[in-house]
């Protein structure tokens, strides 16, 4: 996608949600351009999470467009199943489907809904669970995996599709410390493979070294997007250098 | 349709596009309704046609569907429905109270308990084998012939007693499946908090598991319903009884009609009821979503 009418993989305007009469967003606007990580960061409750289900088309908008290479995914003649097959999302939860061993949660995907055959499915997922050094443990079930290598999974099982986009939700926040560590590594490596990534996150330090862009969202609008050295570093608007001193004060950054 | 005041604290002008997106989908909804309405009537006309233009449905007509006898077996059968009504009303309570403590006296703990489980156990396991009709007869003639003091004799309260233990059994396995479905981790969130296994049962588990097995409970109400009828095998006079004295009355079998009629008009409010608990508690599960 180079060239002159160059677009955004993900394009978002005004875009209004509320869960009935709690306005959850009011009028986002956003871009996300091939082989860029775009981090969310912002208070509990800002609208992180739903600013994702949206663009994934979970939920349904109250107003606004969402494109997705330049289709416009919220229009209700486009088949949302279709869109949804182009974008990986990671939950906060893992969500691995406990009845499923690692090997077939990752394959289900390819297999039943990308019409890969099952040996080149699993020689792939077996390839990428290899990666993360979780080939060893392709037949264990999800309950038997650390909080850590149940979410390496998840994020696996959402890549093993080829998206176009991957979305990522607070992935590292159900963690362990020490545990964060492995799975923003591998958030790392995949975004060094050129995915393009929206993520919602808490850690400030890896939205610092991995973003290309960083939103504040505040009260369900985007009030700061910038280059991390500048959102993070030398915020312009108060709410932001407010959210940021409480996030040092913590200990976070 | 939601009310536009509504829309209007969000952020009042609407765009332009949103609101091409909500007539599109307001013009899909009327043509489901369409689709709807047309196919239906289309599948009732062929129903008709089909039954109508068989080569015996004149004398099936006028056997199954007669309007006098209709008239005449009406209020008979109906007074013997109001039997089949307050039968129903105490031996749902009775099912309910019986499945949940064998159930619970399935899951207690600890080997002294060990009887009662086994005791428990062997309830579900006979009286789910035994077919209704057989232990109808056999509580219905049986316990009378025992001749024993203060042993009921009426038919109805046998008969209620007979439904009772089976569908007793078949609750206290959905019960005991419900008590299972709770994750493991709540028990142990529960006792982690000090809580003591009976506390942890009545107060974490229980309820979760009641309002998992709701709509297969309620699905059983409604199986129970229809299957008070048969206590009028042991000659109590309910509405199947009714039907068969007027149908012997009238040379008729549409009395037998009537009944049928009457047990559904029963039915289906119950039935209705259990799709609006099911989606109620699907709906409190996953908040929000179009999935
Ligand atoms: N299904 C729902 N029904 C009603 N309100 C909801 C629903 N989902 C989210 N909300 C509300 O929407 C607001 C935004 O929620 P959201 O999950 O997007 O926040 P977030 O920024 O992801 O927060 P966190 O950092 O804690 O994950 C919250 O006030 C939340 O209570
Ligand atoms: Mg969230």
């Amino acid at each position: 996608m180079t060239g002159v009418g160059e677009q955004p993989v993900l394009r978002v305007r005004n875009l209004v949600k509320s869960y009935g009469d709690a306005p959850v967003l009011r009028g986002v606007d956003l871009d996300v351009d091939e082989h860029r990580v775009v981090t969310l960061i912002g208070a509990s409750g800002s609208g992180k999470s739903t600013l994702l289900r949206c663009v994934d088309l979970l939920e349904q908008v109250d107003d606004g467009q969402v494109w997705l290479d330049g289709q416009d995914v919220t229009d209700p003649r486009v088949d949302a199943d279709a869109v949804r097959r182009r974008i990986g999302v990671v939950f906060q939860a893992y969500n691995l489907f406990p009845h499923l061993s690692v090997l077939d949660n990752i394959t289900l995907a390819p297999r039943r809904v990308h019409g890969v055959d099952r040996a080149e499915a699993e020689e792939r997922a077996m390839a990428l669970l290899d990666r993360i050094g979780l080939a060893g443990r392709a037949r264990a079930y999800p309950d038997q995996l650390s909080g850590g290598q149940a979410q390496r999974t998840a994020i696996v099982r959402a890549l093993a599709v080829q998206p176009r986009l991957l979305l990522l939700d607070e992935v590292t926040s159900a963690l362990d410390p020490e545990l964060v560590g492995e799975v923003l590594a591998l958030v790392r490596e995949v975004a060094e493979g050129g995915m393009t990534i929206l993520m919602a996150t808490h850690e400030m330090g890896f939205a610092r070294s991995a973003a290309d862009v960083v939103c504040f969202l505040e009260g369900g609008v985007l009030l700061e997007q910038g280059p991390p050295e500048q959102v993070l570093v030398d915020p312009q608007h108060e709410r932001t250098q407010q959210f940021l001193r409480r996030v040092v004060a913590a200990g976070r950054l | 349709m939601s009310a536009p005041a509504r829309e209007g604290v969000v952020v009042p002008p609407v765009s332009e596009v949103e609101r091409g997106r909500r007539s599109y989908r307001r013009s899909r909804q009327r043509r489901s309704t369409w689709v709807a309405v047309v196919s239906t009537l289309v599948f009732a006309a062929v129903l008709v046609v089909g039954t109508t233009s068989a080569p015996g449905w004149e004398r099936t007509q006028q056997s199954f569907l007669d309007p006098a006898a209709a008239q005449r077996s009406l209020l008979p059968v109906l007074s013997g429905l109001w039997l089949n009504v307050r039968v129903l009303l105490v031996a749902a309570v009775c099912v309910f109270a019986l499945g949940l403590v064998v159930a619970l006296l399935r899951t207690l703990r600890g080997p002294v308990w060990a009887p009662v489980r086994l005791l428990a156990a062997a309830y579900t396991d006979v009286f789910r084998g035994v077919p209704l009709l057989v232990l109808l007869y056999i509580i219905g003639f049986g316990v009378p012939g025992l001749r024993l003091q203060g042993v009921p004799t009426d038919p109805v309260v046998l008969g209620t007693t007979a439904i009772v233990l089976t569908y007793g059994a078949y609750v206290a396995e959905v019960f005991r499946a419900g008590l299972e479905s709770v994750h493991p981790s709540q028990r142990a969130a529960a006792r982690a908090l000090g809580l003591t296994h009976r506390q942890t049962v009545r107060l974490v588990v229980l309820p979760q598991a009641v309002r998992n097995v709701t709509p297969p409970l309620l699905n059983d109400l409604v199986a129970l319903q229809k299957d008070v009828g048969l206590i009028s095998v042991l000659g109590a006079v309910d509405a199947i009884r009714q039907a068969q004295i007027q149908s012997a009355v009238t040379a008729n079998f549409t009395p037998y009609v009537v009944a049928a009629v009457l047990f559904v008009l029963l039915a289906v409010p119950m039935a209705r009821l259990a799709d609006w608990a099911t989606a109620r508690a699907r709906r409190r599960q996953q908040a929000g979503g179009l999935l």
